[in-house]
């Protein structure tokens, strides 16, 4: 009788809770990778980013709590995944977001798909995400390995650069961005003269690199990011590979990376971004903001952290439009049915396999005597429109494309 | 030019130079650590964060009062072998009577504070510095391109390595620092100030890594985790010649950097794995270590 009275009581109160203004509860988890390589691309950033995003949307809509929790996957898929698990099961977290590094992605990906939970990447960058391994709970934001490919490898393979030797880092992402930017040059009519599989981390390039020379190639891809990249670029200086005449294709390079490597051994270099800190008046004060909100002057944000404050307010939105409490498959759809705008990436949408479409840009970086003030790394050399920039449906290989 | 298991020659002795040029940097890590395990019993575990600390001392010292590379090599060891002193004074002297798991511990600990530390105020991307103007460029010797910043560092490897080795086998002052780590009551008896050796020793093992922090900062990415990627690599460096060797670690460092060279060329992907596998296997046959003469 108690029990049957209490129950009845629950119920008239949330009968009432529903009659008022949709108030949406939101739990949200930024997952990166706060501690290692990744951590100034990803890490603290995004953080920042999701706490902006928060500030933004639900000063216009009182209605809705929004709480966050961040983690580190320190890089490692099962870390990674045991995060996902505990979040999703545990901790009621309705969306995960961020997690830069592929293999991470991947395993994450999938415990979204078993938990029919929402997961939005911004930090990770292989194309399966959006490929074979694509699924109704995964949207890919920001960027992804085909995009890059199409953006620099293009670029060069058209400006003479037709045999290319890949370094290529021994993991998911590398192994993505080294087959997709294959495909590319050799569409455009260059050859790939050789490759060789470098372990995460790497501190000492000069063996590979020496490979890299002995194969005479003229373009020496680095399908590899973060600490990596910048080890690279550092020893190829010393080894004297761009004076002897071989160029070098940084296929992923953020801001950060060009800091750390500063502008005389960066300069020249092209790649391909969709996101600069100073390409405009609005992103210029955003970056403000996040410094800010970041407590870190001297710190430009990176397209992953303009992904997940992007990704952060379309989610929103879905929810309010849904109300309630919907799984992760509903708001994906929902995603993927309304057009996305915000101030850091304009107009845009999401395809059927979660792909986010949005215009990229190809940057050069500027040589020391161009640069006038910190943070002013690049020259916008091409814009390649949000129809162009990405892997056309058709060649996904993704079970949701139908037809 | 001939081939070698499909490899040209040329090419496989720029492989060997190289693996040459990576074994000089484990063998000036792992004398360090060395001589603070084998004098001291002490694991230091925050090797590797030492290492660190003197390539951000060299940034810093750059950036803030423009002191070049030359300067640093000779400033950041004292800097950070003074911090050396103050950890052993302030935490190691309690542990000496103890387990060896505590050293190993306390080390742990604090290497993780200073990276934290590090991380949070110079960011995990990395800083730039430059090879000194001195050391550009380098020498086409036919089969390779061999920057003269490398051949530098070999040369300064080898000669620190060989100058430690001496001073710590052969003279009056390494016999009394070997006596006073075997029976320290019976050589205090003699006069000889041991806690002070102590302190020194680990201060000098510490200034060794720092030593080569700033050696690696014009070549590798200077980052807080530049040292932590590199540390368990020199442990199982140490392990192999053997936890007390001084001629073992150096012996062994120039091998292991020559073996790892070469299944780069080979094997890529187990460079990372193929120290580990070779010290399981010393382990398996000689527990001591190639050079040990514990049992």
């Amino acid at each position: 009788m108690k029990k049957t009275l209490g129950l009845a009581a629950v119920a008239a109160m949330l009968a009432c809770g529903a009659a008022h203004a949709q108030q949406v509860n939101v739990k949200i988890g930024v997952l990166s990778d706060m501690s290692s390589l990744y951590a100034d691309i990803g890490g603290p950033g995004s953080v920042a980013a999701a706490k902006l995003a928060i500030a933004d949307f639900t000063k216009d809509h009182p209605n809705v709590k929004v709480e966050m929790i961040s983690g580190d996957h320190q890089n490692k898929p099962d870390v990674g995944s045991n995060i996902a698990n505990q979040w999703y099961d545990v901790d009621k977290v309705d969306m995960i977001i961020d997690v830069p590094n592929s293999g991470v992605a991947l395993a994450v990906s999938q415990v979204a798909a078993t938990k029919n939970k929402l997961f939005i990447v911004s930090g990770a960058a292989a194309s399966d995400l959006t490929g074979p391994k694509c699924n109704a709970d995964t949207i890919h934001w920001t960027y992804d390995t085909w995009m890059l490919s199409n953006g620099t490898a293009t670029a060069m393979v058209k400006t003479g650069g037709d045999s290319w030797f890949f370094l290529t880092a021994d993991y998911a992402f590398g192994h993505a961005l080294e087959r997709d930017a294959g495909a590319v040059v050799e569409k455009n009519g260059g050859k790939v003269v050789g490759k060789v599989r470098v372990p995460l981390n790497t501190n000492d390039f000069s063996s590979f690199l020496l490979q890299a020379q002995s194969s005479k190639a003229k373009v020496i891809g680095l399908a590899n990011a973060g600490g990596d990249t910048i080890n690279s670029i550092k020893q190829a200086a010393e080894f004297g590979i761009v004076k002897g005449g071989q160029k070098l294709a940084g296929l992923l390079v953020f801001a950060s990376d060009v800091n750390a490597l500063g502008l005389p051994t960066a300069q020249g270099l092209s790649l391909t971004e969709t996101w600069y800190w100073d390409m405009n008046d609005t992103n210029r004060a955003w970056t403000k903001r996040w410094q800010t909100e970041r407590n870190a002057a001297g710190k430009y944000p990176t397209m992953i952290h303009a992904g997940v404050y992007a990704g952060i307010l379309h989610y929103l939105k879905a929810r309010v439009a849904l109300g309630g409490d919907p799984d992760g498959k509903t708001v994906a759809e929902k995603m993927k049915a309304t057009p996305t705008d915000d101030i850091l990436f304009g107009k845009g949408e999401i395809r059927v396999d979660g792909r986010k479409i949005h215009p990229a840009y190809l940057f050069e970086v500027k040589k020391p005597e161009e640069s006038k003030y910190p943070g002013d790394f690049y020259t916008l050399k091409a814009t390649i429109p949000a129809n162009e920039a990405w892997r056309p449906l058709a060649e996904d290989n993704c079970p949701l494309v139908k037809g | 030019m001939f081939e070698i298991f499909g490899i040209p020659s040329g090419a496989l002795f720029g492989q060997l130079l190289i693996g040459l040029i990576n074994g000089s940097f484990y063998a000036l890590l792992s004398l360090g650590l060395a001589v603070i395990f084998g004098m001291l019993n002490i694991i230091n575990f925050s090797h590797g964060a030492q290492y660190m600390m003197g390539a951000f001392a060299a940034y810093l010292m750059l950036k803030y009062s423009g002191l070049g590379y030359w300067p640093a090599l000779i400033i950041a060891p004292l800097v950070v072998g003074a911090t050396g002193v103050l950890i052993e004074r302030l935490f190691l002297q309690w542990l000496y009577k103890l387990d060896h798991l505590y050293g190993l511990l306390l080390t742990f600990g604090l290497a993780l504070i200073i990276e934290g530390v590090a991380r949070n105020q110079l960011g995990s991307a990395g800083l730039p510095y430059v090879v000194p103007d001195a050391l550009r460029g380098g020498q086409n010797l036919g089969f390779m391109f061999l920057p003269n910043y490398r051949a530098w560092v070999i040369f300064a490897s080898l000669t620190i390595c060989i100058a430690t080795w001496f001073v710590i086998e052969r003279t009056r002052l390494g016999a009394y620092l070997r006596a006073a780590t075997e029976n320290p009551t019976l050589v205090r008896a003699f006069g000889i100030n041991v806690p002070v050796m102590i302190t020194l020793t680990y201060g000098f093992g510490v200034a060794l890594a720092a030593f080569a922090g700033v050696m690696a900062a014009p070549i590798y990415n200077v980052s807080p985790q530049m040292g932590s990627e590199l540390i368990i690599v020199v442990f199982a460096v140490v392990v192999i010649g053997g936890m007390g060797s001084i001629l073992g670690a150096i012996v062994t460092g120039f091998g292991l950097g020559i073996v790892e060279g070469l299944t780069k060329v080979f094997f890529p992907e187990a460079s990372n794995t193929v120290i580990f596998v070779i010290m399981a296997i010393v382990l398996l046959v000689r527990p001591a270590g190639l050079f040990g003469r514990r049992a």
